[in-house]
């Protein structure tokens, strides 16, 4: 096989993980506002991720740096293209991470509310702007022959990108009530639990209107029809979402994280596999769009970067494994009073 | 003002403001592993204590460090899109290495470590802060590499329009890289011990936990010693190299226009970048400077005149940088030493305890202005004699650029001061009494 189309699903892979595990991160914040009902719930949030939000977060400087080696052309069009946009983020990324360590280093509650507005913030601009980049990315973008970009952040908020905008959110906000509902206990579990499943009727609409409207404002389903085969990515990823249902209704809340997990992945590649083999297409013509075969890096730097990657992807994939063993029982207000808390 | 230089003013106020907190991530670590190791072996709860006190400081740093540190990868592509398109197949792999090699390391331990003090044995909790250490080192080796390539490009052919990879071992061995890793790091951990020095100055001079701080200043005064002639001596071989490598940027360091042989050194310079030549030349030592860049007093070092006015670097800049480098690193090396001799007794030298305090911003000029020298010391080029700053930014309008330029300013501005603020507290404040009481 190819070496291009080797990395172009490796860095689909990196994107859908970070889509997996820093998700619920964003979930958690964009809830913590609306479901903390006290500084206490509050910080059960927080420390429901805290140990881990970090190494999540590095998911994306993975998908960046994998973006840089094996795609240049890409990393250079996509990031300049999206430039506003991903600012945004990464100011928003910014505010999560200071605010999540700042926040308990003063004792007053005015200093506390501001810090969890930066959580909040920090949390649904990502989420909410992955989104609408990635669905803009399946629709297509006003790149020309050498790659500039005719548009701006308002043409990214188009029917579609919002709409994509909008699924992220949800699907980060079932995967965070999923996880809170996994490491809560009492009342703040009831609630967390009954979130998710509340959550999850709105989360099946809008990933099916995603679906529908994907036929008619992008060129995705081409390939599909090309392989009909395909379309069992569809199927398990539909089989994901019920099972984070049935989970759900079994009070098997691990589970129905993993089942979140799957329809996270599955998401993510029901668009690129779409795509395949255009990494970027272009909405003014298809000839200047950028696809693994003309916007990858040398061979050499290909093979180098994939001896890297088998070599330690799976050793970050064992500590991080290690790492989310480690933190696997519920926050409760004893961990709290404990030292090892924020 | 046009994109270019928009870009490059944010460049600078993100990689410097970064490097505000990266010094202290590296230094600190790995006095804080030294301590846990300690406590490890002794039993002994002041050095918990002091795991924790001087721990707390880092992680205050460290959350800083880490998310400025992502603004950085994505620059590349949202301001430098032309070098990252010609420059990404080796540029690009070399980063991309660092996040999985090392960054991912770091970021998933530090909270273990923050959260892990009662999940993992003793010995594990420290080993996992000396892996935080390593990694973080580690890092830094990946990310100067990547500077080495931009300053002396190695390994490469030009083919299809830009530079591709041909020999990676050439990549990994670029002298240039080395020279500029163990330089930065002695200067960080120059920095670390500087910041726990002056901390634990302040705190002495109030005769507060005296054994506490005591032992606190003399680990880092044997870290700072050590370190500070490291930097020195990695900085001389340094300099050396770049007269070979990059003898414009020698020639603005020093302000030297002329080419000629036996060049002499002088103690004090007023550039006049205009008409060529200097203002003043005080205290001229012949032969110095071509024995400081060549280790021979009689080689010829190039004088300014000798390239063409659109390839020199800014000399002011470049020029009292590297003088304030030079003079601060000197300084470094003169306070530790004088701290040996005073180490047994620092409680009764109120004065040097009180210079100490004061001494906390000067490795943190010195580390920020050898940046100055190392990259506008570069201008024009962006990747040195093979594509110049002003053909690497991004096709992106001004007006996008000016805004995300006053956003960046505000925004570290604003989570800066608090970030220091917060140390300063913390610092001032001291460790948790019923810690050095030891009835934890």
């Amino acid at each position: 096989m190819d070496l291009q189309i080797i990395w172009f699903f490796i860095w689909g892979l990196l994107w859908a993980v970070f889509f997996m595990t820093d998700g619920f991160d964003f979930g958690i914040g964009t809830l913590m506002p609306f479901m903390g009902k006290n500084d206490n719930e509050k910080r059960i949030m927080i420390n429901a991720m805290g140990p881990l939000w970090d190494g999540n977060e590095v998911w994306l400087i993975g998908a960046g740096g994998v973006t840089f080696a094996a795609f240049p052309i890409l990393y250079a069009t996509m990031f300049s293209s999206f430039y506003s946009a991903l600012l945004l983020i990464l100011f928003a990324l910014i505010l999560r991470g200071v605010a999540i360590e700042f926040r308990h280093h003063i004792d007053s509650s005015a200093w506390r509310q501001l810090w969890d507005a930066c959580i909040f913030i920090g949390s649904v601009t990502p989420a909410v702007l992955f989104g609408v980049a990635f669905a803009n990315i399946f629709k297509g973008i006003p790149i020309d022959a050498n790659g500039i970009y005719h548009g701006n952040l308002y043409s990214l908020l188009n029917f579609y990108g919002l709409l994509g905008g909008l699924l992220f959110l949800l699907l980060f906000l079932e995967h965070g009530a999923l996880w809170l509902a996994i490491r809560t206990e009492g009342d703040l579990h009831e609630r967390t639990s009954k979130m998710a499943n509340g959550l999850w009727w709105i989360l099946l609409t809008v990933a099916l209107i995603f679906l529908i409207a994907s036929k008619y404002e992008t060129n995705l389903y081409d390939n599909y029809y090309e392989k009909p085969v395909l379309f069992i990515l569809v199927l398990v990823n539909l089989a994901a979402f019920l099972q984070i249902k049935y989970f759900l209704m079994q009070k098997k809340y691990l589970t129905a994280w993993f089942s979140s997990s799957l329809a996270i992945v599955c998401c993510t590649f029901f668009g690129l596999i779409g795509l395949f083999p255009t990494v970027f297409p272009s909405s003014i013509d298809p000839a200047y769009s950028l696809t693994a075969f003309n916007s990858s890096s040398s061979p050499l730097t290909l093979k180098i970067m994939l001896g890297v990657a088998i070599v330690f992807v799976p050793i970050i994939i064992a500590y991080q494994t290690w790492a989310y063993n480690l933190f696997r029982d519920k926050v409760t207000e004893k961990t709290l009073s404990s030292e090892q808390a924020y | 003002m046009d994109v270019v230089l928009l870009s490059r003013l944010q460049f600078a106020a993100a990689t410097m403001f970064h490097f505000l907190f990266v010094p202290l991530t590296l230094g600190l670590s790995v006095l804080v592993a030294y301590m846990e190791t300690q406590y490890v072996r002794t039993g002994d709860k002041v050095w918990l204590s002091m795991t924790k006190f001087w721990g707390k400081l880092f992680l205050i740093n460290f959350a800083l460090g880490i998310v400025t540190g992502i603004t950085l990868e994505f620059q590349f592509g949202t301001n430098w899109s032309r070098y990252s398109a010609y420059v990404g197949d080796i540029f690009g792999s070399l980063l991309a290495i660092e996040a999985t090699t090392s960054f991912f390391l770091e970021s998933t331990l530090i909270g273990v470590w923050i959260f892990g003090w009662k999940k993992l044995s003793a010995k594990a909790h420290a080993a996992v802060m000396w892996l935080i250490a390593a990694a973080g080192n580690l890092s830094a080796i990946w990310i100067l590499l990547a500077n080495g390539w931009m300053q002396h490009p190695v390994g490469f052919d030009i083919r299809n329009g830009r530079a591709e990879l041909s020999d990676f071992t050439a990549v990994l061995t670029n002298l240039f890289g080395w020279l500029e890793f163990f330089h930065v790091v002695s200067g960080a951990f120059v920095l670390g011990s500087f910041f726990v020095m002056g901390i634990s100055a302040y705190h002495l001079l109030k005769k507060n936990n005296v054994d506490f701080f005591t032992r606190s200043f003399r680990i880092a005064l044997v870290f700072g010693l050590a370190s500070s002639i490291v930097v020195g001596l990695v900085g001389d071989f340094h300099g050396a190299h770049v007269a070979e490598v990059q003898p414009e940027k020698m020639a603005a360091m020093e302000s030297h226009w002329e080419t000629t042989a036996n060049a002499p050194f002088y103690l004090f310079v007023v550039p006049d970048e205009k008409n060529e030549r200097n203002f003043i030349e005080l205290g001229k030592i012949d032969g110095f400077l071509s024995l400081l860049a060549f280790k021979d007093v009689n080689a010829e070092v190039r004088g300014l005149k000798d390239f063409p006015k659109d390839e020199r670097p800014p000399v002011l800049i470049t020029f009292l940088a590297f003088r304030i480098m030079v003079a601060l690193g000197t300084l470094f090396i003169l306070l530790t030493a004088a701290g040996w001799f005073l180490r047994n007794n620092l409680t009764d030298n109120p004065l040097f305890l009180k210079i100490m305090m004061f001494s906390i911003p000067l490795p943190y000029i010195a580390n920020l202005v050898g940046w100055i020298v190392a990259e506008v010391g570069r201008q024009p080029w962006i990747v040195y004699g093979l594509m110049k700053t002003s053909d690497a930014a991004s096709p992106i309008s001004v007006s996008q650029v000016s805004i995300s330029l006053a956003a960046f300013i505000l925004i570290y501005g604003l989570l800066g001061a608090v970030g220091f603020y917060l140390i300063g507290k913390h610092a001032v404040k001291g460790p948790e009494t019923d810690l050095v009481a030891g009835n934890i």
